[in-house]
């Protein structure tokens, strides 16, 4: 029996939807069958807590008097360098940006202990921050230079805005090669000593809507301990990779755009995170609910961390030079049980995307459907799907050479 | 009272049976009190179980070990007044290691770097425990949480 989503909204208004997440559906389908659950369903919810690198903010600062335009100027938030290139007041800080005397890696492994991600968290958990300009000044903003504290209610808009998000499977890390390295997926030891991995699995978003039918441009989202909406696919989408019987995608495949109002977010569910020898990121809770249309969706959404399979990768040589090649496949599960075995090899496993945390988002969406205070939307447009032929490319290098007769 | 000859004296992360009193410390030994065999006045004279967590002694500097001590009654502690005297500062351990859980997320990424499991992962939920007993202050989760939620104090 195929429902809309009016229909839905309709029962959660009304207190009467029935919602599970992704995690309590699967033994529901296995309990009562595709065909009965499908009837009774009205949402599954999902949740996941990574870092996630292509994540930032924008700001309207508000005018100074006299007034200053930071637009092209140099403007640090916590001696974060904020990017100005808009009009006067309007400020983006990227998630992995970094101070100008950060240490970086000059002593091996760098720390990175407080950047762009950090910014977001300390603005969102309400601190001061130091905000530094300095401008060129003009006859209608004479100002040159600023230095003042401020904080999240100070700001005009404040708005978190995702370029990519929620990545649909992802890459399980390991070193073959003979020294420690550091690297966005954590400090792998030599010659395969330790693996890390990095989905939240069976309540993972996109893992549970593997084809897109129902997320699109406008869904309404869990986002930062707020509501976000979804923007468009991500960057980096790349729908086409080979996939299991079920749809669900053996590699990274789709990404997700997200944007949402900071000041109604929770710094619990935005986390500044350090990576030794790599940088800094921020942790981002995404959560997306999933209307049971149909049967096929619902069973989409009972996949379990048995079904989910994940490609293990050497970060010492392969996925520096971009060569394609996996050492192997595992499944979710097992990367779950603290072992896997990659060519004949044990190696134990260590989660950066927190599980726990991924299920409390689930709930927490579930609880607000429950509660009425949450309704679906329906999409605007979809994503770029597995046939459509949406691809990720590598950059085609063509080298600048000086033009000929100028030394 | 027998010297407990067969203990295990090297370094390894064996958990004492809860039966004897257990203690664990960080010695710092001055340069010139390196070459005395300190753990073995404590092993002959207190009647001590000396297991060696960690050790780094090098000729002049500063030496430090970490130890388990086990033993009756207040012969752990006539021990530690024994190295104190002889001018070996004695710290506690516990203190040196600290999980902060409300920075923790839960991730699971300290789990596999830590050699003793006193970072642990229940694995029916993946909920991150701290068990301070089993720390010997390695110190290798530290640049592995992304999150700060874990110090090290050298109080």
């Amino acid at each position: 029996m195929a429902k809309t989503i009016a229909e839905i909204n309709e029962k959660i208004r009304q207190g009467k939807a029935v919602i599970y997440t992704a995690e309590e559906i699967i033994g529901v389908v296995k309990e009562k069958g595709l065909k009965q659950a499908a009837v009774e369903v009205d949402v599954v919810t999902t949740g996941t807590f990574g870092p996630m690198c292509s994540s930032g903010a924008y700001f309207n600062m508000g005018h100074t008097r006299p007034r200053i335009k930071m637009g092209g100027g140099r403007v640090t938030l916590n001696d974060i360098p904020a990017y100005a290139g808009f009009a006067a007041v309007d400020l983006f800080v990227g998630a992995t940006a970094i101070a100008d005397d950060d240490p970086r890696n000059k002593v091996f492994p760098g720390k990175f202990s407080y950047g762009g991600g950090h910014v977001i968290e300390d603005l969102v958990a309400g601190k001061d921050l130091r905000l530094t300009v300095s401008a060129y000044g003009t006859d209608c903003y004479p100002r040159r230079a600023l230095d003042t504290w401020v904080r999240l209610t100070d700001l005009n808009e404040a708005v978190l805005f995702n370029m990519r998000n929620a990545y649909q499977n992802y890459n399980v890390a390991v070193n073959l090669g003979d020294r420690v390295i550091y690297t966005y997926m954590g400090v792998l030891q030599p010659r395969m000593r330790n693996a890390n991995y990095c989905t939240a699995g069976q309540l993972s978003p996109l893992l549970n809507d593997p084809l897109y039918r129902t997320v699109g441009v406008g869904t309404r989202i869990f986002l930062g301990g707020g509501v976000g909406y979804v923007v468009s696919h991500g960057t980096q989408h790349n729908p086409g990779v080979r996939r299991t019987e079920r749809g669900v995608p053996k590699a990274p495949a789709g990404t997700l755009s997200l944007t949402g109002d900071l000041k109604k977010m929770n710094s619990r569910w935005l986390r500044g995170a350090s990576f030794t020898g790599y940088g800094v990121t921020l942790t981002v809770g995404v959560g997306l609910p999933i209307p049971i249309l149909n049967e096929e969706i619902l069973h989409f959404t009972s996949v379990s961390d048995e079904d989910l399979i994940a490609p293990v990768v050497d970060y010492s040589e392969a996925y520096p030079n971009c060569q394609p090649e996996i050492l192997g496949e595992v499944t979710v599960a097992q990367l779950k049980s603290g072992e896997i075995t990659v060519a004949g090899k044990k190696v134990v496993t260590a989660g950066l995307s927190s599980y726990v945390r991924a299920g409390e988002i689930a709930l927490t969406l579930k609880n607000w459907l429950e509660a009425g205070t949450f309704l679906l939307t329906e999409p605007v447009a979809f994503l770029p799907t597995p046939d459509s032929g949406y691809a990720f490319k590598p950059l085609n290098e063509r080298p600048w050479e000086p033009p000929p007769g100028k030394i | 009272m027998g010297t407990p000859a067969g203990q295990d004296l090297t370094v390894g992360f064996v958990k004492q049976e809860p039966t004897m009193p257990q203690k664990k410390v960080v010695l710092n030994f001055p340069p010139h009190l390196i070459d005395q065999p300190l753990t073995y006045r404590l092993v002959r004279d207190y009647g001590l179980i000396v297991n060696i967590l960690r050790a780094r002694i090098s000729p002049n500097e500063w030496g430090r070990m970490v130890v388990a001590l086990s033993g009756q009654g207040a012969q752990i502690e006539a021990g530690l007044n024994f190295l104190t005297e002889t001018g070996v500062v004695v710290e506690p351990l516990a203190q040196e290691v600290k999980w902060l859980e409300e920075r923790c997320v839960q991730c699971t990424a300290c789990i596999s770097p830590c050699p003793t499991h006193a970072l642990q992962v229940d694995r029916s939920n993946l909920a991150v425990s701290f068990d301070r007993e089993l720390c010997i202050a390695c110190g290798l989760c530290l640049s592995v949480c992304p999150y700060r939620a874990i110090e090290m104090s050298f109080a």
